[in-house]
């Protein structure tokens, strides 16, 4: 009986050994680095101030962003698992994939934000725990895209700046698909890791298909129509500056 | 030979595991939950969603939730519970108050709603802003006019409790301790809270019988509320507008959420079912008593003010004698099984704050 059991258990072991060993091969690794930057510089926090495009002069306290549903195909295949990254200015700027189907690619596909199902189906772990500071309390969802600072042109309380764009419900989905060309052919093979470093433009944010003024607009906290026109400019803040392969 | 030498590592490796599993052992016994039925009354709807799906239901996760409910200790001040707004003999509501207090003197917004059936409701909240059970605690638990606590200092003090990581352990099947395991404990314990044993429901199961006042009240509610506050929850978890001014504190109600302005003073039909010990009445506690609430609907019908929801565009005519009878059989939805229960109640002495 128990020399039965060893062999089913070894029968198991070279199995999943196998199977698990034929998964990494199959796929190859692509990592998504993020950049802030602002006037043509590298976003610093804190310190460093910046102009936008209305003339109005502002610091940067804190950036984060959801990333989810990356794929360079533009197609949403079942390999690719849903995981949700959130990329935050100083601390974390890279996400890893690790499923990407080995072939050619010219485009890069993702959405700024979370998938509307993951922000009403309960209590979440890992990137999406609440704990994270992008999940509203008052009005269950999550925060995309979060920056906060200050500006001389800010009439908010100690001049703050508060964007806090989210929100899924219809008709204001503030989830953004964003779609890069890349500037060569990316080439996935099996087991390769290539590298895709990302622009992400603040002045673009301000002044976009929308303007985006501070003035007018210093604290911007509640899912909504503002949020949606704020939403609409997420696309021309991205764009792909390298890769390396 | 390679084959062998693959087989011989792999039986290592499994060998080990075994011996590692086996001698891990953290003092908190082994994980071993007791699962529950969550039991839907006889003829009642089925949930429009099962909250259990993916948060089973254990006698240990239960147990965890109502500790966390009755915890006062999970506030800014270690003053301030969910059960400090959501007192069991109230029907989870807070007794005889319009508004609640949080933490360092200060009112909430709106009347704490009664915490019952809320595995048939979809949105939480006056205005219907939290869109899960699970994540409905992170509201009282931040908001600083309620328990004024961070999520951060939640974790942390669980963590260093000596009995939490021994309960989240029995629930879970190991000691860690996070946000997600934490809110999913709460929903058992707040999604169990059924009421359906009042003298209505022993009445439709032919167990008991309405006197006459009754049973005259029961058909003038039947003709004139039971479209909003549907049987057999008493409510149709609809958002309205009834009619209620603009208060003070300004508040537009589902409008908040969902930035239209068609939602604007509309705000959840409450259920009725323990109405007699959750006044006062409203999305503000304006409303003190049952005879009121049927008072204000007969002048708001007549009155028609801009908005009002559709299902009160005709008058509403009663008698104080029939306004009487409304009262008498909305008395007859109060279920002491519930509002007394040990099983819900507290298991030891609770200090309620006021």
């Amino acid at each position: 009986m128990i020399k039965i059991g060893i062999i089913k258990l070894l029968m198991v072991a070279v199995y999943l050994l196998i199977t698990t060993s034929s998964y990494a091969q199959n796929y190859g690794k692509l990592i998504l680095r993020f950049k802030a930057v602002a006037n043509n510089k590298p976003l610093i926090l804190l310190d460093s101030s910046y102009t936008n495009a209305f003339n109005e002069t502002y610091q940067l306290t804190r950036l984060k962003y959801y990333i989810s549903n990356v794929n360079p195909s533009g197609k949403v295949l079942k390999q690719y698992n849903n995981e949700v990254f959130l990329i935050e200015t100083g601390i974390v700027d890279s996400l890893l994939l690790t499923n990407v189907l080995p072939g050619i690619y010219n485009k890069l596909f993702f959405t700024l934000g979370v998938d509307s199902a993951l922000n009403n189906s309960g209590a979440q772990d890992g990137t999406l725990d609440p704990l994270n500071g992008m999940f509203w309390t008052w009005n269950s969802g999550y925060i995309f895209f979060k920056m906060e600072g200050y500006s001389s042109a800010s009439t908010a309380d100690l001049q703050r700046i508060e964007h806090h764009i989210g929100g899924y419900r219809y008709p204001y989905n503030a989830s953004k698909v964003i779609e890069l060309d890349l500037p060569k052919t990316l080439k996935i093979d099996e087991g390769s890791i290539a590298t895709i470093n990302i622009n992400v433009n603040i002045d673009n944010y301000w002044k976009g298909i929308n303007d985006i003024k501070i003035a007018e607009q210093a604290l911007l906290m509640t899912p909504g129509q503002l949020a949606v026109k704020a939403a609409n400019n997420f696309q021309n803040m991205f764009s792909v500056s390298s890769i390396e392969q | 030979m390679k084959l062998k030498i693959i087989i011989s590592f792999c039986f290592f490796i499994c060998v080990a595991f075994l011996l590692i599993s086996a001698t891990q052992d953290d003092g908190f016994g082994p994980y071993s939950p007791t699962p529950l039925k969550f039991i839907i009354p006889k003829d009642w709807p089925k949930p429009p969603t099962n909250i259990f799906a993916k948060n089973k239901l254990t006698e240990e996760g239960f147990q965890l939730g109502k500790k966390l409910f009755y915890d006062s200790r999970l506030s800014k001040d270690k003053e301030v519970s969910c059960a400090s707004c959501h007192q069991p003999f109230a029907a989870f509501s807070t007794f005889d108050h319009d508004l609640s207090h949080g933490v360092a003197n200060t009112f909430t917004t709106r009347n704490a709603p009664t915490l019952m059936n809320l595995a048939w409701m979809k949105e939480m909240h006056w205005d219907g802003g939290i869109n899960h059970i699970e994540v409905q605690p992170l509201s009282p638990l931040t908001a600083p006019n309620e328990m004024g606590s961070s999520l951060d200092s939640v974790l942390i003090f669980l963590e260093s409790d000596t009995e939490y990581p021994r309960m989240f352990k029995k629930a879970f099947g190991d000691a860690n301790i996070n946000s997600q395991r934490m809110l999913k404990a709460l929903a058992q314990f707040t999604g169990s809270l059924v009421t359906y044993n009042s003298k209505y429901d022993r009445v439709m199961n032919g167990k008991d019988s309405f006197n006459r006042f009754e049973k005259q009240g029961y058909e003038l509610f039947k003709a004139n509320c039971a479209s909003c506050h549907k049987e057999p929850l008493f409510t149709d978890n609809s958002f309205r507008n009834n009619g209620r001014p603009l208060n003070r504190l300004n508040d537009i109600g589902r409008m908040a959420i969902t930035g239209l302005n068609s939602d604007s003073l509309k705000f959840k039909v409450p259920s009725l079912r323990n109405v007699q010990v959750s006044y006062p009445y409203m999305h503000d506690g304006s409303i003190f008593s049952v005879p009121q609430v049927v008072d204000h609907y007969i002048k708001v019908t007549s009155a028609q003010p801009t908005g009002l929801d559709s299902n009160l565009s005709r008058p509403i005519r009663l008698s104080p004698l029939q306004k009487n009878q409304i009262s008498y059989f909305l008395y007859t939805l109060t279920d002491t099984s519930f509002t007394k229960s040990k099983r819900f109640g507290p298991d030891g002495p609770v200090y309620f704050k006021h």
